[in-house]
């Protein structure tokens, strides 16, 4: 194995060995997830997510063969560029949410270009920081540097990278040790406008928030407007709710109870539970599971491959692949550890962030623990814009782990 | 400032805040993933079967109905019965609206479909249950647009013979939501058809037979798969078949010789085994045309037909009984010891009778002059039997009527018979007239059959059969059952079987002795015995009656038939050439001996009275 170390670039073999293995799983579960008795865009689809497969295999080694510096510089430009593909993909968007844009032969989703070019911005904005954070006053800049793609995505609007974006924020404030406690404060607003919806809930909310300001005793600006910004989300939420979507507001409510109508919104929800748990332990057998073959999963191919899974290969299959993720997670965090360079880290451990993130909402979701946000499972579910953003991110890895 | 071993000892700690992250979320979702699996495992297996199988009932063939000779009266034929699988509400209204032009679906009757899959969303609904071959290929040809749409060869109710047996067959069709809740009709469910009227409803249990049910696989639209394992499904149990003693040629016959445009019916018994051979009612329609589902007008316009062609005359008809009635007063009269045979009584018949300031009239105003009871029977006279009242008195009448079974049912296996209608007692009167409001008058009128006084034709039909046999009669029954056959009355004449066949003799005078009411309708080949009547109505030209029996001392039959206002005034009685044809008929298809001198009684007289004494009674 060690002439593969030889090839420039790849600085984690084993990392790219489970990326491939499971690239490899997730084509033969979308392949079976179009094996399916009424017709339905999913059968074939596979040969599709190979062909992305090849696309997203020039893409990983392009970016493996770029230096971490050249990388730094064109991180400005790469998030210019993602930040106008946002704005024009509001008019000329294609797609059920508008988000796609039509490439020659294929579509582009550029939130998932966004998402790569912010968290190559944000590396370079807070690496090779020198001082101790003090102040929230010094989180103005990354928060809006995550804030324009975050509003520009919401306005699409595409609540799964959304989070996406706010997850990579945090990710990146963590990794280069902002203090648990700003972050908390920082993203306290948020949790204010989940709350808004009960006023005694959100005043429970807002007195923690408030003792926190005052056990921490940071300046006085920066209390007046954390207390702010959480007593405006909390105002705005309903407001808030309101423009939203019916959909997106139904794919809440049906979080909350999914029997509510059973034959509409709660019918995702109901049938992924049901087809997972009629995989039991060993499942129904690989594309033969009635669930997914009768049509009654939702989405099959993409944000519910995962359901397929679990009809088919039953627990043992789920563990696998939980076991898969849990190492594939394990050798990205090693090399974000190891890594001196502070850049080439932070963009690792976002990614690291990104992938984590999306595991767990969409496995969450899957079986009902979260609401359905439609964000797929990473290197399984079909799409190829998102799998050319992880092949590029997972290239950018492999620099990362090999200029030590 | 930052030392580099400062930023290391923060990447370590934050690293491992982030593995324990992994680690701990990952774990919980694996916890969420074995309660689902394992934990639940069976209950979800047990919804995805649930998900994807659909129970499609299968129907049972309705037992045939034979006649006494093994002919069909009620068979099935190939059809289709088309229904819609449970769903969404909105793809159900949707595939009706597609099937809605095909298979004349009027809004009425779509909204009405609606209306049962809102209130049973879970069963298939059944739109048409009996589409024309036709209609089942069209949807065929577009099976991908009808996916939910399932055509199931269902049996069809078919009445060879349909108009001559309607009243008595009844019909079949689909079970409405007032029937769903009766006790009855417990295991039934909507879309079912069953028996609505007459012999179908009588044996809807014997008939029915089971449902079976097959499984198929549906998708997640409700379109189906395939079928799901063969085995697990239940065959249709076909119904019990149904053996009539009803003979249906002589159905078609009377219907063929019914008088055009009269109303009316005629009835047959066997009276040995309480039988019926006939039953016919005119006019009537075609029950074929109430299978799958009545159509609206046909409904209304038999309905609002003046001449009621759904009522069944024969059992659910009463009429004033008129001079048919005579021999009910003729036997309760010898019974009391009253009258004789060659009785005589005070006033001879000069076209009627005073009753204080009140004349009432003979049928014949010249007058019959002098009668004994015989002769009285043959020329049906009035005045014989207004003195024959006058001497039973009104209490003994009442009581002795009661007791020979008119005022009950026949306990015919049929639905909704009619009992006759004859005061019950003096109170009855009281009641309906006030105390003051009558007078015993009221005895001349119920002894000649009118007046408070009208019996259906099987009420009459069974007292004749007493009259025929000497014995308790048999209740009347369809179906050829030994326990129906076993089933008497409780009353019976009370009369010797001498004072019996003196009114046999009379009766066979009525037709077959010049000059008797029937003479004109005698047979050739047999002895008819029977009693003519004019029935007085309201409504117009009296009724026309004959009950009778054949032949005359060794019955095989009993018959009885009325004809609305079927006898005017001068012209003949219609009832009387009906009911003696349909004998005739009857007997010669049932190759009864013929007999060499009809009309006159058997040279070996069957067993007589060791002592036949006549009561003295006045002579005029």
């Amino acid at each position: 194995m060690s002439w593969l170390r030889r090839v420039p670039g790849l600085g984690d073999p084993p990392l790219l060995g489970l990326m491939i293995l499971m690239t490899g799983l997730g084509i033969a579960m979308i392949y079976s997830a179009g094996q399916v008795e009424v017709r339905s865009i999913a059968t074939g689809i596979w040969v599709r997510q190979s062909a992305w497969f090849l696309v997203a295999a020039v893409a990983f080694i392009v970016m493996s063969r770029l230096p971490l510096r050249f990388l730094e510089w064109l991180a400005p430009w790469l998030y210019g560029l993602s930040l106008g593909l946002l704005v024009l993909v509001l008019f000329i968007g294609t797609g059920p949410q508008g988000s796609w844009l039509e490439l020659g032969p294929g579509r582009l989703q550029p939130a998932e270009v966004a998402k790569l070019g912010t968290i190559l911005m944000l590396a370079r904005l807070l690496s090779g920081r020198e001082q101790e954070f003090r102040g929230l006053s010094q989180l103005v800049k990354p928060v809006a540097i995550v804030l324009v793609p975050f509003a520009l995505v919401l306005l699409q609007p595409d609540l799964g990278s959304a989070i996406i974006f706010g997850v990579i924020l945090i990710a990146a404030l963590f990794w280069v040790g902002v203090p648990l406690i700003k972050i908390f404060l920082l993203i306290s607003p948020a949790f204010s406008l989940l709350l808004g919806f009960n006023w005694i809930v959100w005043g429970i909310w807002f007195l923690i928030v408030a003792a926190f300001l005052y056990v921490h005793r940071p300046f006085i600006l920066e209390s007046v407007s954390v207390i702010l910004a959480n007593f405006a989300a909390g105002a705005l939420t309903l407001r808030l709710w309101n423009s939203l979507a019916e959909y997106q507001q139904d794919r809440l409510l049906v979080f909350m109870n999914p029997e509510v109508d059973p034959q509409g919104s709660g019918w995702h929800l109901i049938q992924s539970k049901v087809a997972i748990g009629s995989g039991g332990l060993f499942g129904q057998g690989f594309a033969s599971g009635p669930q997914k073959r009768l049509a009654f999963l939702p989405e099959q191919h993409t944000d519910f491959i995962f359901s397929v899974v679990g009809e088919e290969l039953g627990f043992l299959g789920v563990l696998f692949f939980l076991v898969l993720f849990a190492l594939l997670l394990w050798r990205i965090l090693r090399i974000a550890t190891d890594s001196s360079d502070d850049f080439g880290s932070t963009i690792t451990f976002c990614l690291f962030g990104v992938l984590f993130a999306h595991l767990v909402v969409n496995l969450g979701m899957t079986v009902g623990l979260l609401p359905i946000t439609g964000l797929p499972l990473p290197l399984i579910s079909y799409g190829g814009s998102f799998l050319l953003l992880l092949y590029a991110g997972f290239g950018t890895i492999q620099r990362v782990a090999s200029e030590p | 400032m930052r030392s580099e071993s400062q930023r290391l000892e923060l990447r370590r700690r934050r690293g491992g805040m982030a593995g324990a992250a992994v680690l701990i979320t990952l774990s919980l979702l694996a916890v969420a993933f074995f309660r689902l699996q394992i934990l639940s495992g069976n209950q979800y297996a047990l919804q995805s079967e649930e998900n994807r199988l659909r129970a499609i009932s299968l129907p049972a063939p309705r037992g045939t109905i034979y006649d006494r000779n093994g002919r069909v009266v009620a068979e099935n034929v190939p059809g289709y019965v088309v229904s819609i699988l449970p769903g969404p509400r909105d793809t159900v209204a949707a595939t009706l609206e597609r099937l809605a032009d095909r298979l004349e679906l009027s809004l009425e009757r779509r909204e009405d479909l609606l209306g049962r899959n809102r209130a049973r969303p879970n069963e298939s609904l059944v739109v048409h249950d009996d589409a024309s071959f036709e209609q089942v290929a069209f949807i065929e040809a577009r099976r991908p647009r009808f996916r939910r749409v399932v055509v199931e060869a269902q049996p069809q109710r078919r009445y060879p013979n349909g108009p001559p047996v309607a009243h008595i067959i009844g019909y079949v069709s689909e079970i409405n939501e007032r029937e769903l809740a009766l006790p009855r009709y417990e295991g039934y469910e909507a879309g079912r058809t069953i028996g609505k009227d007459g012999l179908e409803a009588q044996y809807e249990a014997l008939l029915a037979g089971d449902r079976g049910v097959r499984y198929v696989e549906v998708n997640a639209l409700g379109s189906i798969v395939r079928e799901f394992d063969v085995g697990s499904g239940q065959p249709a149990i076909p119904g019990n078949d149904l053996q009539l003693g009803l003979d249906l040629d002589l159905q078609v016959y009377a219907d063929s010789i019914f008088p055009e445009g009269m109303r009316g019916g005629v009835v047959a018994l066997d009276p040995h085994t309480g039988e019926v051979v006939l039953a016919y009612s005119h006019p009537t329609f075609d029950p074929n045309r109430f299978i799958g589902g009545i159509p609206g007008d046909l409904w209304n316009a038999l309905r609002d037909d003046p001449d009621k062609p759904m009522l069944n005359r024969v059992s659910t008809a009463a009429y004033p009984p008129g001079s048919t009635w005579k021999l009910v007063m003729s036997a309760i009269g010898m019974k009391r010891g009253h009258l004789a045979i060659d009785t005589y009584l005070q006033h001879t018949c000069r076209g009627g009778l005073s009753y204080g300031n009140r004349f009432f009239r003979c049928w014949n105003s010249a007058g019959h002059g002098g009668l004994d009871l015989s002769g009285a029977i043959k020329n049906s006279c009035n005045v014989y039997f207004y003195q024959t009242g006058q001497r039973i008195g009104l209490d003994p009448m009442l009581e002795d009527v009661q007791a020979l079974g008119f005022g009950q049912r026949t306990g015919i296996d049929l639905p909704f018979e009619i009992a006759g209608i004859f005061p019950p007692s003096r109170e009855w009167f009281n009641e309906q007239y006030g105390r003051r409001g009558w007078t015993e008058s009221v005895v001349w009128n119920l002894s000649i059959g009118q007046g408070e006084n009208q019996q259906s034709l099987l009420g009459m039909a069974q007292f004749y059969a007493a009259l025929a046999t000497g014995q308790s009669p048999i209740r009347p029954h369809f179906a050829r059952d030994e326990n129906l056959a076993g089933r008497r009355v409780d009353w019976r004449l009370d009369l010797s079987e001498a004072r019996r066949y003196e009114l046999v003799d009379a009766l066979a005078r009525v037709v077959n002795e010049p000059g008797g009411t029937a003479y004109s309708q005698r047979l050739d080949r047999w002895t008819l015995a029977g009693k003519t009547g004019t029935a007085q109505n309201p409504h117009g030209a009296p009724h026309s009656w004959f009950v009778g029996f054949a032949p005359a001392y060794d019955p095989r039959v009993v018959v009885a038939a009325v004809v609305e206002q079927g006898h005017p005034d001068g012209q003949p009685s219609l009832a009387v050439p009906l009911a003696s044809r349909v004998v005739d008929r009857f007997l010669e298809s049932i190759a009864a001996p013929i007999e060499e001198r009809p009309g006159a009684r058997p040279v070996v007289p069957p067993p007589a009275d060791v002592v036949v004494s006549s009561p003295s009674v006045g002579s005029p």
